[in-house]
């Protein structure tokens, strides 16, 4: 039976970690090498880096980061902020990304995806949304709106849709980001994961909003994410990943114990 | 020793080559068929679509060089599509492989939508016989899976584990100096890496 993935995210600016409450106000915490290597031995079964570097000109530090992550860690990672083109896709898969992160880039023009799902497979190709809360209307039939620019650009689009758009332009895995959640540690957005795990036949990652063991269950259950991306509640050592995994597997949820 | 890891164009080489490096096994990245061929052993990783998989392997010479390694005993390990390559033939694009193997690849097709395909994430295998690769691998251990596609091996013999999704499935398959897993043992952790370090001393060989 398929286990429910834990995934550590790790944002990462100039080639540090940092961790971001609500995309404003970022605070470096370390060293994003040590970190994944930590929680790899520790049983994590994903990484997620995001690239939050804000000029583009000190890209190269990611690549850096990507390389030696890569020599360091052997379970899947992937790499997103900044990928706008299937040029910056394939570096990071040659730098030793396993998959990449469209976001911003997508939603301006939809057809990144399907580029980048030809060139490195679908498999390989993750869409980050980053989606609002809004009152259900003609325009957000699904009570949610997709925004980027880490949450300050709203652009029309219903999450729902585009949820299904990217799918059908060959996204491999979703990654369903809730900016009302994201840094409250008051649990995910249980009703628009559901909605949207329900609605596409992709794996779907729930994020922003973990704080607590109980949060994960509710969203890996009543949710039916098939992975749970956490930030803070490990970064700051509050919880291992083996600590959340043992508690999850106490629980009834089937995920990886024995690394 | 030469390892080669045999560059079809199919996936990121680097990160079994790098894999290989952590057990230190020293493999080069080749599409020379005479290079493939002249290796102590051979690693066919893989990812994406078996169709220009087959169609590179045929164009750079590599397709009868496999078959001839295998026949001549160089120890090889298929990796995802490279384990998918060995049978006879793949439901994907109609395509005949190598033949190394009898049996088919065959897609998954569920009516239950809770299966999701590709079968993305981390599950358990069943061991069905005993290999030497598997000496440091237990009953349910979990490896790292990303296929839409899985291997129906005819013969049972050649079934070393079988893993559950909807359907039991045959997630490594091994025959005399051959062994195939359908994970990614290169991003499956210490287990994974395990295999590899194992390959590294195997001279084909299924006593244990």
């Amino acid at each position: 039976m398929l286990s429910k993935r834990i995934i550590a995210c790790l944002d990462v600016r100039n080639g540090m970690l940092a961790k971001s409450v609500k995309f404003v106000d970022t605070k470096d915490i370390g060293d994003p090498v040590e970190k994944a290597q930590e929680y790899y031995e520790d049983g994590l079964d994903e990484l997620v880096f995001y690239d939050i570097t804000a000029s583009s000109d000190d890209r190269n530090i990611m690549l850096d980061v990507v390389e030696e992550v890569a020599k360091k860690v052997y379970i899947p990672f992937s790499v997103g902020g900044g990928v706008r083109s299937v040029e910056d896709a394939s570096k990071l898969l040659w730098a030793g990304a396993e998959k990449i992160n469209v976001n911003s880039a997508a939603v301006k023009r939809p057809e990144l995806i399907a580029e980048c799902a030809h060139a490195i497979g679908n498999q390989n190709v993750v869409l980050s949304m980053d989606i609002l809360r809004r009152e259900e209307c003609r325009e957000f039939p699904s009570g949610y709106e997709v925004v980027i620019n880490g949450g300050r650009t709203p652009m029309g689009v219903d999450a729902l849709a585009w949820a299904l758009q990217g799918e059908s332009l060959g996204a491999g895995e979703l990654v369903v980001n809730s900016i009302d959640a994201d840094g409250t540690r008051e649990g995910y957005e249980i009703k628009l994961t559901r909605m949207i795990a329900e609605a596409v036949s992709i794996p779907v990652i729930a994020s922003g909003g973990a704080g607590k063991p109980e949060h994960l269950y509710e969203v890996l259950t009543e949710g039916k994410a098939d992975a749970a991306l956490v930030a803070s509640m490990v970064h700051y050592g509050e919880y291992t990943v083996s600590q959340l995994k043992q508690w999850l597997h106490d629980k009834g949820v089937k995920v990886r114990l024995k690394y | 020793m030469r390892v080669a890891i045999v560059d079809y164009d199919a996936g990121n080489l680097r990160s079994v080559q790098r894999a290989c490096q952590a057990v230190g096994l020293d493999g080069f990245i080749t599409a020379s068929p005479e290079e493939v061929l002249a290796a102590d052993k051979i690693i066919f990783p893989g990812v994406g679509s078996s169709v220009s998989a087959v169609d590179t392997l045929h164009d750079r010479g590599l397709f009868d060089v496999l078959i001839e390694a295998f026949h001549k005993g160089t120890p090889l390990l298929g990796i995802c599509l490279g384990s998918q390559i060995v049978l006879e033939h793949t439901e994907e694009g109609d395509k005949d492989c190598l033949g190394l193997i009898d049996g088919v690849v065959e897609r998954f097709d569920f009516a239950d939508r809770t299966y999701k395909v590709p079968h993305i994430g981390w599950n358990e295998i069943n061991i069905a016989q005993p290999h030497p690769l598997l000496r440091q691998v237990e009953d349910g251990d979990e490896f790292y899976f990303v296929h839409s596609y899985f291997t129906r091996p005819t013969q049972q013999a050649n079934v070393v584990a079988t893993t559950d999704y909807n359907i039991n499935f045959c997630s490594i398959l091994a025959k005399d100096n051959l062994f195939a897993t359908q994970f990614h043992l290169e991003k499956s952790g210490r287990k994974g890496l395990s295999i590899l370090a194992e390959f590294a001393s195997w001279e084909g060989g299924s006593t244990c």
